[in-house]
């Protein structure tokens, strides 16, 4: 213990003046960079002042366009109004020379930036407004109609289940009554729905448990008036997830009875 | 009851050396210099309590799984075996045929292995080299002496192998055995289990060893799920379907000749006859619905399985060929993974999820007679004993929102419900199964970070790794 404290006495003074030296080199190279950051400061200061602007003799012209509506469907058109004073020279692009005031109809094919520029003697003034062009839905009966694939794709929507049940669970209820209007307004297209389940279960029993599921959502739409013969079932179990990670989010991903298109 | 009687006086113990050890920490706040006595007293304590941690473990011999029966293993000395001509390929297959036949003897649960740290340095390879006062005193202090020698000649490999009782030094040869066959690492590997399978019936009680037993399982490892095989080690893993599909619960005929699984075909979920005779799938009936898990009858000649095709999965039986199939089950719930009572036929246990989170049943096995054997939980995958007293089966036995439910394997007592458990902590364990012998249990278990095939003792001991490559799961072992 003796010596401990010896060394202890004899090391603290030792050390003291290294930690000073520290400090003071610490402090001394802050006091550098500070001073290097105020001279970059003043250079930009000492920098000559734009000229001030020549007093005007003759008033600056004004100019504002607009457009309204400022969005309207290909085909429609739209007004553009424009005015200005003091311009002698007034003129749009994409239109050319126009009045100092005035109005016009246009209809572009696409969305239109228009830039009104205004010249006098006291100087020019521009003005700019937009009109926004969409494009028309394409109608239901066009040539390039979905195939039924891709309605059914669209339409159709999965039926997802509660942890170890296969009873179709009220909130689902919707998406049921959704699919049996879509599939009795197609009654061409024939389909499978496959019983799926999340990955916490045992092999042997999650292939049982997904076919309940998927003879549930078959019960529900043969009852509500599907033809059972265009209803294949088929029980995936855990093995073909739709998510892979392990949550409750993903879990309930992968509880659902998912119908797929038949060729 | 009789086991949870067993686990009290453990649990007092573990309270007496806490009171100890509550003491120690007392002595150590009041003496002037209580560092060292504190923690010798401590470390005397901390060891002490590791002594009694240990005997639960290995009392569990108590539900007589056969591992470790007789108490006291036999002390078997196994030198390696050395090479007896100069040819070389020697090297290489006398390496297999030692670690072979260490290996089985090693994983076997009927000897204690001496370990070879303590063996003289001259080691016998002959009957005549053999110094008994050597072998039956300490260091090694050995009831038993495996050894022999290892010859190749000729493209033939030529085992001469003897098991010697060294405290009988008057008549002490217990095995004489000489194996002969191609010289190849296969044959060396297969005559290393033969041999261990000779010792192991001898000092096991006359069980036959599993050395020869295969394990069939499904792996991903080609991209789909196919069905494997392996030996029961481990080694000679190689695929025995190909259909690019999912193959599911592999199920071994009692003869061998034939693997039933289920696998997704063009017509949904069916179960396929696969024969180990010929190598390929041959004809089976399709049933139509959901075919799952297939289940053979210790005679072999009928089928359970879970079918759907009535509706709900329910349990149905069939001949050995598919023919007479009807349920035995009726539409209650999804009932699967049927398991035969392999002594006497007479019972199957099965799932069913029939009231709510699956539960295992049994019933007999004309259908009468049910019975729920697990009260809480998600209970699965039930495996009957070969001795008909016990069922293994995956279980999470605390499962819910909130509860962190690992699946582990457990042993179940059929008559009595009484259960233990026998993996801990390891991962998600699922679909055990019984070697032949009744003292080991092959699992999956996701331990490793992925699901792999895994074997221990039937007291959950001697738990190893079999499979590493790809996702393997659903191990079935071969009942001979």
């Amino acid at each position: 213990m003796k010596t401990n404290q010896w060394q202890h006495r004899n090391t603290n003074p030792s050390n003291l003046p290294l930690t000073l030296q520290g400090t003071l080199k610490a402090l001394a190279t802050i006091i550098a960079l500070c001073a290097v950051m105020m001279l970059g400061a003043c250079h930009k200061k000492t920098a000559p002042p734009p000229p001030p602007p020549p007093p005007p003799s003759v008033p600056a012209p004004t100019a504002s366009i607009s457009v309204s509506p400022d969005t309207v469907q290909k085909g429609q058109t739209s007004t553009l109004n424009w005015q200005t004073s003091g311009a002698t020279d007034v003129s749009i692009d994409g239109i050319g020379a126009v009045q100092a005031s005035g109005s016009q109809q246009v209809s572009p094919a696409d969305s239109t930036t228009y830039h009104l520029v205004a010249k006098g003697a006291g100087g020019t003034q521009e003005a700019t407004t937009r009109l926004t062009v969409t494009q028309p839905p394409q109608p239901m009966q066009a040539t390039s109609s979905p195939s039924d694939e891709d309605l059914f794709g669209h339409s159709v929507k999965d039926i997802y289940f509660e942890y170890d049940k296969s009873d179709i669970r009220p909130d689902q209820q919707a998406s049921m009554q959704s699919d049996v209007s879509f599939l009795s307004q197609h009654p061409n297209i024939n389909f499978t729905v496959e019983g799926h389940c999340d990955d916490r279960g045992s092999t042997e029993y999650n292939l049982a448990l997904g076919d309940q599921r998927a003879s549930s959502v078959r019960t529900a739409l043969t009852s509500a008036g599907i033809s059972a013969s265009r209803i294949k079932t088929i029980s995936y179990g855990k093995e073909k997830p739709f998510c892979m990670e392990d949550n409750e989010a993903c879990w309930q991903q992968n509880r659902r009875g998912h119908f797929v298109y038949q060729k | 009851m009789r086991w949870e009687r067993f686990v009290a006086p453990s649990r007092r113990v573990c309270k007496r050396m806490e009171d100890r050890n509550a003491n120690a920490r007392r002595n150590h706040s009041q003496a002037p210099r209580p560092a060292p006595s504190a923690l010798r007293l401590g470390a005397f304590a901390f060891l002490t309590f590791l002594a009694f941690l240990a005997i639960p473990a290995g009392a569990q011999d108590w539900v007589r799984t056969g591992s470790g029966l007789g108490v006291e293993k036999v002390r078997l000395a196994v030198p390696d075996f050395k090479a007896s001509t100069g040819d070389p390929q020697n090297t290489a297959l006398l390496k297999t045929f030692n670690d072979t036949l260490w290996n089985d003897l090693d994983n076997s649960g009927v000897v204690e292995l001496v370990s070879k740290s303590f063996y003289p340095l001259q080691v016998p390879s002959q009957p005549a080299e053999v110094t008994f006062g050597v072998w039956n005193s300490p260091p090694p202090n050995a009831a038993m002496l495996a050894f022999g020698n290892l010859a190749v000649a000729a493209g033939k490999v030529t085992v001469q192998a003897w098991l010697y009782d060294v405290k009988n030094t008057a008549s002490p040869q217990v095995l004489g055995k000489q194996y002969a066959d191609a010289a190849t690492e296969d044959a060396a590997r297969v005559i290393a289990h033969k041999f261990a399978d000779e010792i192991i019936f001898r000092l096991g009680g006359g069980i036959p060893g599993i050395a020869e037993s295969k394990i069939f399982f499904v792996s991903d490892r080609s991209g789909h799920k196919e069905i494997w095989m392996m030996d029961y080690d481990g080694s000679n893993q190689r695929e025995l379907t190909r259909l690019g599909s999912i193959s599911l619960s592999p199920r071994i005929s009692p003869d061998g000749s034939r693997l039933a699984f289920s696998s997704l075909t063009k017509s949904g979920w069916e179960v396929l006859m696969y024969s180990v005779d010929l190598d390929r799938v041959v004809n089976f009936p399709r049933f139509g619905g959901t075919n799952l898990s297939p289940a053979w009858s210790p005679d072999g000649s009928k089928l359970a399985l879970s079918s759907s095709r009535g509706g709900r999965s329910e349990i149905y039986l069939s001949d050995a060929s598919g023919g007479d199939f009807h349920p035995l089950t009726t539409g209650r719930g999804p009932d699967v993974s049927p398991a035969w009572n392999r002594k006497t036929g007479a019972q199957i246990a099965f799932v069913s999820g029939r009231t709510g989170l699956p539960q295992i049943y049994s019933m007999e096995a004309d259908g009468t007679n049910e019975q729920r054997l697990t009260d809480q939980g998600y209970a699965v995958s039930p495996n009957w004993s070969p001795n008909g007293q016990f069922l293994t089966l995956a279980w999470i036995r605390k499962y819910g929102p909130g509860e962190p439910g690992a699946s582990d394997i457990y042993l179940m007592d059929v008559a009595s419900k009484q259960w233990v458990q026998l993996t801990h902590d390891g991962g998600r364990n699922d679909f055990p199964s019984w070697a032949p012998d009744g003292r080991h249990i092959v699992f999956q278990s996701s331990r490793s970070g992925k699901e792999e095939i895994w074997m221990m003792l039937a007291d959950g001991s001697k738990l190893h790794q079999l499979t590493f490559t790809g996702r393997n799961s659903q191990p079935n072992w071969s009942w001979k």
